[in-house]
């Protein structure tokens, strides 16, 4: 298994009142409520929480990126990857991902992967998102040609790490005249890609066809078993054979001392969720051209009032179907196991803490997983046979069959 | 008023293919619509149907005209009109657009400065405010868009329900969807057009509701200034939606234009 440790790196320092008043805390929510001493107190905290998931014995450590809102304090994923780079030794540093549509320019993008590949001696597993529906708007790029950027920009990326330069490259949305980066990834034939998800089949499809992992987010048990009907019949129809190593889950869990203290710190994964402050706002979040067209209608009642989001549920509901996983190591793991029975990932994050969580708490949580849960977790796993695409040497995708590797070590 | 007929044809053009309903006799207007598309059937419509031949269009990509994936522009769209305008040989024609459509409208003026026999540009999009702003429909709510553009809510719930039906809502963020593939950045203006209208001589008449919260009055009297040969007139109790609200204000307006 490939076990990795994830925050969004909430930034909670600000007037929850506010947030409430305004109805949103997304987009259109002033940043007057961003206070600059505690986003630089948290952000280091954060980066004191990343080393000790590596001490602690966590495999990966995955990062994430969000645009004008506090649930998360990343702008830019490729700056704590760069830091993590340099500061870490071991752990893999999962990026998941770096919104594709965004970007004006994916060969930029490129080289700054390469960059982190080799400052972290191969260790980079590259991810790729489409960007939420309210970053589009927080970046002024089209929420109607998001999906095509994506598929671009990826096509562009990937030929920019294993094509020699220099080329060109005539796209419908990306032209180059010249593309020939004075750096490229030190893995070879390029770092892995995983593809993270929550709720559009077009990007479970699009993952299986290219032999991509798939990384289901927050997902509830039933549904991601439903996501691994699809990857595997579309990975079956393109050659491959699906399964775990292709099948990544990241899932909340908070432990503590005490089975009291874990609910009750638990109950702030709903801070981002809206229950507390952490508002999205219908409209700015399904911008037109966004959603899967086949949710159209779907989200144009949510936009308009008319239905809760598609994609929301209650904290009791959340803990019950194990969305959110929360107790002492020996209540938590048997949770862990029925995640891992019944959905058979060999790729886990965890999401340890949210909103107002203490430092001091996390710090708690993240030794507890690493002394007692992680190693029942990795007996579960052989127990399983969920091996990692690292483990089983898994190809880097169907375009390149040769597992990832540092070009020095190949 | 007498009864109206209106028909409606698929008319297959080398762009592809365009809806459009057509109804009257006599000279013909050339009605262009909103970004949030058009009912089939307005009275204002059945208003100007009184004394010409009126032809209404789907945009390519909204209501009933399928969605050209390579278009890119608003000027697109005029070009394609330029194209139905020859392909059904008319002549003489008066461009009648509103909002949006007035955006496209004046593209088409430009093209064939002498082409047309007026320009109506109802509330227009297509040039950049020096002041206010162009109300961004992509941080507003299909329903809070559009009820923007009304002075009077009651006339919102009557033309679509006071409780919107989901069907239509669909409808608006497919033409929405389509909106942002040609108008997205810069939002709702062309920098260059304000360079090009110069040149139009087409004697144009510019009308905008004095409520319009949509698109700016200096908007309307930059047109004025600009064109040539314009009148301004400002609907008093209007909104963006003048012909909407006010349709035989409206109707009188062009109609009274020989």
């Amino acid at each position: 298994m490939h076990l990795m440790y994830f925050t969004e790196q909430p930034m909670s320092a600000y007037d929850a009142k506010a947030g409430l008043d305004f109805g949103a805390t997304a987009l259109m929510f002033s940043n007057k409520h961003f206070d600059p001493v505690a986003g630089s107190r948290l952000y280091n905290e954060y980066l004191e929480h990343y080393k000790l998931a590596e001490q602690v014995g966590f495999d990966g450590i995955m990062l994430n990126e969000h645009h004008n809102a506090p649930f998360c304090m990343q702008a830019k994923c490729n700056v704590f990857a760069s830091i993590l780079a340099a500061m870490t030794k071991r752990v893999k540093i999962v990026l998941l991902g770096n919104p594709l549509p965004l970007a004006e320019n994916p060969v930029r993008l490129a080289e700054e992967l390469a960059m982190i590949d080799m400052v972290s001696k191969g260790r980079l597993v590259s991810g790729f998102v489409r960007g939420g529906g309210q970053e589009q708007l927080a970046t002024g790029v089209n929420p109607a040609f998001n999906r095509e950027r994506f598929e671009e920009a990826h096509e562009l990326i990937v030929r920019t790490w294993t094509q020699e330069g220099p080329f060109r490259f005539e796209g419908t949305h990306y032209q180059h005249r010249v593309v020939n980066p004075w750096a490229v990834p030190l893995q070879k034939p390029h770092p892995r890609v995983w593809i993270p998800g929550v709720l559009s089949k077009e990007t479970i499809i699009w993952a299986a066809q290219k032999g991509y992992p798939y990384i289901a987010l927050s997902t509830e048990i039933e549904a991601t078993k439903k996501i691994w009907q699809l990857y595997d019949k579309v990975a079956e129809e393109s050659g491959h054979s699906g399964g775990p190593e292709f099948r990544g889950y990241l899932q909340r869990c908070h432990v503590a001392e005490t089975e009291e203290k874990a609910l009750a710190n638990a109950r702030q994964f709903m801070w981002m969720q809206g229950e507390f402050t952490g508002l999205a706002h219908p409209v700015w979040s399904s911008p037109s051209g966004y959603f899967s067209p086949a949710m159209r209608k779907a989200f144009v009642e949510y936009a308009v009032g008319r239905r809760s989001n598609p994609r929301g549920a209650a904290f009791e509901d959340q803990i019950a179907n194990q969305q959110i996983i929360a107790g002492t190591p020996k209540t938590v793991i048997p949770k862990i196991r029925r995640l891992l029975e019944e959905t058979r990932p060999s790729i886990m994050g965890f999401w340890s803490s949210d909103g107002f969580v203490s430092a001091a708490d996390t710090r708690t949580c993240i030794k507890l997983m690493g002394e007692e849960v992680l190693p029942a977790v990795r007996e579960i796993g052989k127990e399983l046979g969920l091996w990692s695409p690292f483990e089983a040497n898994a190809p880097t995708s169907r375009a390149f069959p040769q597992p990832a590797r540092p070009a020095d070590e190949v | 008023m007498a009864d109206t007929t209106w028909t409606s044809e698929t008319i297959p053009l080398a762009s592809g293919p365009l809806h459009v309903t057509r109804s009257g006799s006599g000279t013909p207007l050339l009605v262009l619509h909103h970004d949030i598309g058009s009912l089939e059937r307005l009275p204002f419509y059945d208003a100007l149907a009184q004394q010409h031949t009126v032809l209404v269009p789907s945009h390519p990509g909204y209501d009933k005209s399928e969605r050209p994936g390579w278009m890119r522009s608003v000027r697109d769209i005029a070009v394609v009109y330029q194209a139905l305008i020859a392909e059904k040989g008319l002549r003489d024609v008066t461009l009648v657009g509103l909002g949006f459509g007035g955006w496209i409208a004046a593209e088409m003026a430009t093209m064939a400065p002498r082409g047309f026999k007026k320009l109506v540009l109802v509330g227009a999009m297509g040039l950049k405010p020096e002041h206010g702003e162009i109300a961004d429909q992509a941080l507003l709510s299909y329903i809070d868009y559009v009820r923007l553009g009304f002075a009077d809510q009651t006339v919102f719930d009557r033309t679509f329900g006071a409780e919107t039906p989901v069907a239509t809502l669909e409808q608006w963020d497919l033409n929405r969807e389509m909106t942002f593939r040609i108008a997205w950045k810069p939002y709702m203006y062309d920098p260059s057009l304000p360079h090009l209208l110069g040149s139009v001589d087409t004697p144009a008449l510019v009308v905008w509701g004095r409520k319009d919260r949509v698109v700016p009055l200096e908007c309307g009297e930059r047109y004025a200034k600009t064109l040539r040969n314009a009148k301004l007139e400002i609907i008093e109790d209007a909104g963006h939606y003048v012909e909407m609200e006010k349709p035989d204000a409206l109707a009188r307006l062009i109609g009274g234009v020989k």
